[in-house]
């Protein structure tokens, strides 16, 4: 996201946290957040992609409310007004392609009319279905949430997204001697499933409340935090929205101090840092051991700032409609070992991995009452970070980097494990404890950036040449 | 209890900063911040300007000279009592497009460690990838300063057209200056032709020059890239060669004759900044190709260039200039993607010539 289309989010945040308060709040804000879902997302290769991957977005969001609502419900006036204004909105991105002489709701001029009337009564049909379906067997909640899946693991793996856009083009007779992994970029895609899933797995463990489709639809859209998070909880999210708003001098200097701060922190910090960050290039091309050091502790420093910064205008933007999104990052390098640092990084995201993954994953293994402990912990641990690094792409790097981290967490449990049988005073020593915290700071900081040389670059090869010439060997 | 914050005064006073900055920006717009360098001091000196088009090369264009020779090692090494300091002018030649410094011609004349006057040979490199004398001047009245013993100066006929002289953005970027040298050399030159870039005091402001300040800050960064890994531009494994096949037409800049046509004002003013001066006329490529008859290259019809070279010998000559005519030492298989960028051992080649007429001077 670049600097004009942050900057129209944080004016429209502004505009509707000062002028509009309940349900218009949240009608304007999904109108807001619907047009967001085509306008952040960035022009494809592949012809109106940049408007069929946001619809699909909107399709399977409304999929999952049907799913996960009690029948029936869709006819309520409220939700018959949130299904209006989604379906107004896009069908005015549409109808821009004849009113207006460029495209700019969308990176590339949208597809034709009879092509999204198409588009329509296909994803009507197969919404109805699941919806008539959804009501009838228990299985259709298990039954998105694969197809959720399936979906992030196409777009994840490279090789499967360079087939899918190879079928693409095949169908729509271009050339294949073009198509690239990178084909299928759709924005925000990652977080929409992890917050869908989230609502669907609530929903089958019987803990979610009653959603209206306007609340739903923003909360898993929502504008300030399309593009890069955090994740937030769907019922924490609507009790944002059904509370009065406080548009008040206080509240507006504090979501701005955010805002500013965050876009320094991405604009100047982390966009500075990433002149020298390590990547692919500078893998290959730093010829000694101090400057690769540099590189490395440039990367890890830009990822923080990038990532926080995003985060920083998210909870900004969010907070001049009201909306107090969670915090994802709290000073993670600065913690004395990596279960600390796991719980101050990117914490929405291994929230959810917890509740969603880990929990669930340990309670399964504790059934097992003849594994030992020690294996439980590692298996846990290493499955949890391993599935974090998927996440981030199917790739053997970031399988290299799940696993850096699963084994690290084990080892750093094992030690803590040590430390408090063998040595349980240590904590309490005035002079051991400063010594042992800035050292396992120090420790986890240079676990954490030695992680970062496999997520930052595409092959093992390129960080076993990075590990080489950092610890100056071969 | 928290102290209230207003909201309207804090935006006003901020509103009030932005603009009292603004305002003091334009006042220091004379104080050279371009010489406040982490060049020769953090990192390592750079062996040519900086000049660059892509991130990928580490390296970016700007207009500010104090910056440029800023991030030079010239600036930054003290003359050791045993140099003998060679500055080489020029265009992208000189600079070395497609080379790396060492093989570039400073760097051959550098690695060949030759003497002159008892002393030991180091060669600078001052060139800058465009063609023009002005621009050669620009950067050699500012180079004077480091003491050099010998100036190598390199050109081409392409540097010489009165019409090209300001068209360079480093020189329509430097009006002030180009006005000093019109004035300081009593060039023939309009001060204030409109191709020569004046900033209103709206453009002399933060937010109008907050691009030259980014390129600053980000040619100390890339001091990093510099120091890290020695790499100052791309150098892709494939890309188009030179043209030897020709358009069939004689062309030269709408021009019947070169007569008047050349800035050779310009030259004779250079010609004086350093006593010990050695003109050089670039070897080019003499193509083979498809109208070859017509031209020798891309840039050149036969006729302009062959009149050219006889005006600019009897200009040396009569001026008693040390002239060296290399136009035709290198073979064409030794050009890489221009007419005049030649490869390491064609660079070598004209090292070597060059090499030769350093040593002779105290001989």
């Amino acid at each position: 996201m670049g600097l004009i289309q942050l900057g129209v989010s944080i004016l429209t945040a502004l505009l509707i946290g000062a002028l509009t308060r309940d349900t218009l709040r949240t009608y304007l804000l999904l109108a807001s957040s619907v047009l967001a879902v085509y306008w952040f997302q960035p022009a494809l290769p592949l012809r109106s992609f940049d408007f069929w991957l946001p619809s699909l977005s909107l399709a399977l969001t409304i999929l999952t409310w049907l799913v996960i609502s009690p029948s029936g419900v869709w006819r309520l006036r409220q939700n018959l007004t949130g299904l209006s204004i989604i379906l107004g909105v896009v069908t005015l991105i549409v109808l821009s392609r004849y009113l207006l002489p460029d495209p700019i709701f969308t990176a590339t001029t949208p597809p034709q009319i009879f092509q999204y009337l198409i588009f329509l009564l296909l994803a009507g049909l197969a919404l109805s279905a699941f919806g008539w379906m959804s009501h009838r067997h228990t299985w259709t909640i298990s039954g998105v949430i694969i197809l959720l899946i399936l979906i992030l693991v196409v777009l994840k793996t490279p090789m499967f997204s360079l087939q899918t856009s190879i079928f693409v083009r095949t169908l729509a007779n271009r050339p294949i001697e073009n198509a690239a992994f990178t084909d299928l970029r759709w924005l925000g895609f990652s977080y929409i499933a992890f917050r869908l899933i989230h609502v669907l797995r609530d929903r089958q463990m019987g803990r979610l409340p009653e959603l209206s489709l306007p609340e739903f639809a923003t909360y898993v859209v929502f504008f300030p935090a399309l593009a890069a998070g955090p994740i937030d909880r769907a019922e924490r999210f609507s009790q944002d929205l059904r509370k009065d708003v406080s548009f008040t001098q206080e509240e507006i200097l504090l979501a701005g101090q955010r805002v500013f701060l965050g876009l320094f922190k991405k604009f100047v910090v982390a966009d500075t840092l990433a002149l020298i960050a390590l990547n692919d290039a500078l893998a290959t091309q730093v010829r000694t051991t101090g400057w690769m050091w540099i590189i490395v502790y440039a990367y890890a420093f830009q990822i923080y700032f990038d990532f926080s910064g995003y985060t920083d205008i998210a909870i900004g933007t969010a907070r001049l409609v009201g909306v107090k999104l969670p915090e994802n990052f709290a000073a993670p390098y600065i913690k004395p070992n990596l279960t600390q640092f796991w719980n101050s990084w990117h914490m929405s995201l291994t929230q959810w991995f917890r509740a969603y993954f880990f929990n669930p994953f340990n309670r399964w293994m504790r059934g097992h009452k003849s594994l030992p402990a020690w294996f439980m912990i590692l298996i846990g641990q290493a499955a949890t970070m391993l599935l974090i690094g998927l996440w981030h792409g199917i790739t053997f790097n970031f399988i290299f980097w799940g696993l850096w981290h699963g084994v690290g967490l084990f080892l750093q449990n094992r030690w803590s494990e040590f430390l408090r049988t063998r040595y349980p005073n240590a904590g309490q020593d005035n002079r051991l404890r400063p010594i042992l915290t800035i050292g396992g700071i120090l420790l986890t900081f240079h676990f954490v950036a030695l992680g970062w040389v496999f997520f930052a670059l595409s092959d093992p090869s390129l960080s076993w040449q990075v590990f080489q010439k950092l610890f100056n060997f071969l | 209890m928290q102290p209230r914050i207003r909201l309207f005064p804090l935006v006003l006073k901020a509103i009030l900063l932005f603009v009292l900055f603004n305002l003091a920006f334009l006042v220091i717009n004379d104080i050279p911040l371009g010489k406040l360098s982490l060049y020769n001091s953090i990192f390592p000196g750079r062996e040519r300007f900086p000049f660059g088009e892509t991130r990928e090369s580490y390296n970016l264009s700007l207009f500010d000279l104090d910056a440029m020779f800023a991030s030079h090692v010239l600036t930054g090494r003290e003359k050791a009592h045993d140099e003998y300091r060679v500055l080489l002018i020029g265009d992208s030649s000189v600079w070395g497009t497609l080379l790396t410094p060492e093989q570039t011609l400073a760097g051959q004349l550098n690695k060949s460690n030759i003497s002159a006057c008892g002393k030991t040979v180091r060669a600078y490199n001052l060139g800058y990838p465009t063609i023009s004398l002005t621009k050669d001047l620009l950067i050699l009245d500012q180079a004077k300063q480091y003491q050099p013993d010998m100036l190598i100066w390199l050109t081409t006929l392409e540097a010489f057209p009165k019409d090209k002289q300001l068209t360079s953005p480093i020189v329509a970027n430097n009006a002030e200056r180009v006005q000093d040298l019109i004035t300081n050399y009593q060039l023939p030159i309009n001060a204030n032709d409109p191709a020569l870039v004046k900033l209103s005091a709206w453009e002399q402001t933060f937010v109008s020059q907050r691009r030259a300040v980014a390129d600053l800050i980000r040619l100390q960064i890339y001091g990093a890239l510099w120091a890290s890994t020695g790499i100052d531009q791309i150098y892709p494994d494939n890309y188009e060669r030179a043209q030897t096949d020709l358009e069939a037409s004689d062309d030269y800049h709408g021009l019947d004759s070169l007569n008047d046509a050349l800035a050779l004002d310009v030259l004779d003013a250079g010609m004086t900044i350093v006593p010990d001066t050695i003109l050089v006329n670039e070897p080019m490529l003499i193509s083979e190709g498809r109208n070859s008859d017509i031209r020798y290259n891309f840039f050149y019809p036969r006729w302009a260039y062959d009149e050219y070279r006889e005006l600019l010998s009897e200009h040396a000559e009569a001026r008693n200039w040390q002239y060296l005519d290399l136009w035709d030492l290198v073979l064409a298989d030794e050009f890489t993607n221009s007419a005049i960028h030649l490869t390491p051992t064609g660079e070598r080649l004209l090292a070597n010539k060059i090499a030769e007429a350093i040593q002779a001077e105290c001989t």
